[in-house]
């Protein structure tokens, strides 16, 4: 079946909705569905959530916006999350979030330049006792060493 | 009971944090490395963190535990005679004789990493549902009188009686009310509200239906951080089995009582678990504070009456419930009843879960439980409360935890996080730090700090570089006196506490001394 990559992205946003019809407050949910199936919340999908939620299109955009999670461009193929709250700043999260901007060459909320990784910064993981920590891909990595965060990184690379 | 039919039953955590240093790698080494019949159950953590991956063994003697385990660590455990709880330097003998966890009151956390947390058979023979049951015999009155009683307060931090605010949702009218959980645990050092859906879902589950009968909702949420997936999938589960057994839904457990739960996924906003912004969150919008009055008690969730507590303070409801209120106020001091589950985290030998009641000091947690450093160099500071909360020195050790003591000592217990830095620690870094978080996690409703913060980061960077220090101090002094006196919520209210309290304790991090600053 072809189809134009907008009226795709039209019927993946609508039925991504019809599935939340019965959920009170549903945005974050479908927004996180979206997410979920797509990487990423293409702006084109804005208007199609708002026509379907009853939403202006600026509440739409809002609650994107407000929040971290939702993303208006494609990741990388892999996401690594370095930890820089306090429990993990006490252990060393400085120094594996400077190696791990300089090994991958760039700054957080960012994508390396070939696509394979978007660095980004969060601030705790629940894992306080066992820091420093990392995600990657929503796998948590304990105790990470400066050698075994280049290690991750390859894998992820 | 060790071996029944030949199979021999070993333990290792399911919970994130012992995944995060290996215990899916561990679990499966056991499982290829056995050579005989073998049940893996994956438990929640007993809470002894550094002791991370720990395994256990039934024996006729009871659990042994072996740990810390690493994945190459087992082919020579199980050649040692693990699964017959033979010696080994790893083998830490009974779990329950432990010192760490034979002293502490396991309350809350009384099946966490005991129990299969996914096993409704398991909850009920280590005596779940026990609360439910007699709620359910009881009128939602004497439940709500229950909880006054046993002096229950918010685990969240603000410490707000739980009784009142549920006698007030009771009392306010209306066809459809809520009751919410806030497991939005977003404070650095907290985790327990993440152990405790991780290790035993369905306490959280029957405390919520005892906070439905007794306020006369129908219909409840579990506000999950997005940065808890381990979490939000155990949930999801139990959530699934709960239904399944009648313990959820129409007629719960045949009573009178009809609820219906759901899980809700953050979106990775600090603020949202500020119970207002938490609210709008649910309600699909931006996690705006909003102003109080009216208090989320009788105009909450889409304008409704909804009960708002944190994950352990509807976690405690069932024992509360199971074993009268009386039991619970017997433990603690003052007016802080019954126990706590500390956290300890950070740079900390032996981090992990201390559930005990409250009166416990500050040193005793950090020192004889905590161990000191993990670096192994001396502890300089500790932080308390979360990152809205203060940063306190060693001498300050003596002070008991009791939410009155520290509020007195302008500090608080909060969610009961306890982050220990060493002495390497730069305490004007981690005054800038609280404000430059607050800058980037401010809802942006309120000036004082939404702006506030931002110009908090200014004026430290100009007090550590020397500029007009004095009068610069004196503009940062009023400036914390503004984001405390004048913001709509914790966030602005609070993060003056870890910058006033890292200039007062350690004010030569600052390029100054004491006297100059005054």
């Amino acid at each position: 079946m072809t189809s134009l990559p907008t009226q795709s992205l039209e019927d993946r946003v609508r039925s991504i909705v019809a599935s939340h019809r019965d959920d009170r407050g549903a945005l974050l949910p479908i927004l996180h569905a979206v997410m979920e199936e797509m990487g990423h919340v293409d702006p084109a999908a804005i208007p199609i959530l708002a026509d379907e939620l009853n939403l202006s299109r600026a509440d739409v955009y809002g609650v994107i916006t407000f929040y971290h999670d939702f993303r208006q461009t494609p990741p990388g193929r892999r996401t690594v999350r370095i930890c820089r709250a306090e429990a993990c700043q006490a252990v060393g999260a400085a120094e594996l979030a400077d190696r791990a901007t300089s090994r991958l060459g760039i700054g957080f909320g960012e994508t390396t330049a070939d696509g394979a990784v978007t660095l980004e910064q969060v601030f705790c993981l629940g894992n306080c006792a066992t820091g420093p920590s990392v995600q990657v891909d929503g796998r948590l990595y304990g105790r990470v060493s400066p050698e075994r965060l280049d290690s991750i990184i390859e894998v992820s690379a | 009971m060790s071996t029944s039919g030949g199979v021999t039953t070993v333990y290792v955590p399911r919970d994130s944090a012992a995944r995060s240093v290996g215990a899916d790698e561990v679990a499966d080494a056991i499982g290829a490395e056995a050579g005989r019949p073998l049940r893996v159950v994956r438990n929640g953590s007993r809470g002894m963190l550094w002791l991370e991956p720990l395994v256990e063994v039934e024996t006729p003697s009871g659990r042994i535990a072996y740990g810390p385990v690493a994945p190459e660590d087992v082919g020579e455990l199980v050649a040692a005679g693990m699964l017959d709880g033979a010696d080994h330097p790893l083998r830490l003998g009974l779990t329950e004789d432990i010192d760490w966890l034979r002293d502490q009151t396991r309350v809350t956390f009384a099946r966490v990493g005991v129990v299969d947390p996914l096993s409704a058979e398991d909850y009920v023979a280590h005596g779940g549902l026990a609360g439910l049951r007699r709620a359910l015999s009881l009128s939602p009155e004497q439940v709500v009188t229950e909880i006054t009683e046993s002096g229950l307060r918010g685990r969240g931090g603000a410490g707000f009686p739980a009784g009142i605010k549920w006698k007030t949702v009771r009392e306010a009218k209306s066809e459809l009310k809520f009751v919410c959980c806030n497991a939005d645990e977003g404070d650095s050092g907290t985790f327990a509200d993440r152990m405790l859906m991780e290790g035993d879902p369905f306490t959280l589950i029957e405390g919520m239906a005892i906070a439905a009968w007794a306020a006369g909702a129908s219909e409840g949420y579990i506000y999950v951080r997005s940065e808890y997936p381990d979490a939000i999938a155990t949930l999801r589960a139990a959530i699934s089995t709960a239904y399944d057994h009648g313990w959820l839904g129409k007629r719960v457990l045949d009573s009178e009582l009809s609820f219906d739960l759901f899980v809700r996924v953050g979106g990775g906003a600090y603020i949202c678990g500020e119970e207002t912004s938490m609210l709008e969150s649910l309600e699909g919008k931006r996690g705006m504070v909003r102003a109080k009055p009216p208090i989320p008690a009788l105009e909450g969730l889409f304008g409704k009456p909804t009960v708002v507590n944190n994950v352990l303070t509807l976690g405690s409801v069932p024992m509360i419930l199971a074993d009268g209120a009386a039991a619970f106020a017997d433990l603690g001091v003052g007016r802080s009843r019954g126990t706590q589950v500390f956290q300890l985290g950070g740079n900390i030998a032996r981090g992990g879960i201390v559930e005990t009641a409250f009166g416990i000091t500050l040193g005793d947690l950090v020192e004889r439980y905590g161990g000191g450093t993990r670096s192994g160099r001396p502890v300089r500071a500790v932080q308390v409360g979360g990152p809205l909360g203060a940063y306190l020195p060693t001498s300050r050790f003596d002070l008991p935890m009791d939410y009155e003591a520290f509020a007195a000592a302008d500090a608080m217990v909060g969610h009961g996080g306890v982050v220990v830095f060493d002495d390497t620690v730069d305490m004007a870094g981690q005054a800038r730090f609280a404000m430059e978080f607050c800058a980037a996690e401010s809802c942006g409703k309120c000036t004082p700090c939404r702006v506030g913060a931002v110009r908090g980061v200014e004026v430290i960077d100009r007090i550590v570089a020397g500029v007009d220090r004095k009068k610069n101090l004196k503009v940062l002094d009023d400036l914390c006196d503004l984001m405390t006196e004048g913001s709509l919520c914790a966030m602005g209210g609070l993060t003056p506490m870890p910058v006033k309290s890292a200039l007062a304790h350690f004010p030569g991090d600052f390029g100054t001394t004491t006297e100059e600053g005054r």
